[in-house]
């Protein structure tokens, strides 16, 4: 599980989310593979949009799971 | 001139020939239609994250394209959703996405240039006190 992080991952450098990178994606994915809120993953408001589009298309393209059970 | 990232799955079932042939044939469509491709990755056969259409593995490629009225992407979905061996596919423009990580990027080492100069100016023992601050 991720702790929770004051800062913005995407703001101290990760600035690109790629969809196609499952693995680094998977991070913001709960145990069940839902997205995890900003909250908690402490991503700024921009960032959580990228994550989630990303993560968004990662599913489409069955890189990632909608559920897990 | 538009760059586009056209991502496809296609099916297990197939040989890895069979897949060369697919991938070939696809981006001879693309320039036939006016684009240039720019790169091709195969991925090679993957697990999928859950089943699509009874397939449990698939085989990912990665091509990139360079376009301007994004005719050629157009008829690649097209292919796409009549072919069978295809099984998944996504098309995502990202010359815009590209242009901002370069701002950013540049914006990044003018920040850093800057303040060496500012630690060269001020006087040498407080230079000396921070050496690396490209941290933030």
């Amino acid at each position: 599980m991720i702790k929770r992080k004051k800062f913005c991952k995407l703001c101290i450098g990760k600035y690109h989310y790629d969809y196609k990178d499952a693995r680094f994606l998977s991070q913001f994915l709960s145990d069940n593979g839902r997205i995890i809120p900003r909250r908690i993953t402490g991503a700024c408001a921009p960032c959580q949009r990228k994550i989630t589009t990303a993560v968004k298309r990662a599913r489409h393209l069955a890189l990632l799971p909608y559920v897990r059970r | 001139m538009r760059r586009y990232e056209l991502v496809f799955v296609l099916a297990p079932t197939l040989t890895e020939e069979e897949v060369d042939e697919q991938v070939d044939m696809y981006s001879k469509v693309a320039v036939d239609m006016g684009a240039e491709v720019a790169d091709v990755d195969k991925w090679g056969k993957r697990r999928l994250a859950f089943p699509v259409q009874k397939h449990k593995d698939g085989y990912y490629t990665v091509l990139t394209l360079d376009e301007e009225g994004g005719v050629a992407i157009a008829e690649l979905e097209r292919r796409f959703k009549v072919s069978d061996a295809v099984i998944r596919f996504l098309a995502v423009r990202i010359d815009e996405e590209l242009k901002r990580v370069r701002k950013f990027e540049t914006r990044k080492e003018a920040r850093q240039k800057r303040r060496s100069r500012a630690a060269r100016s001020t006087e040498q023992p407080v230079a000396k006190e921070e050496p690396e601050t490209d941290k933030e």
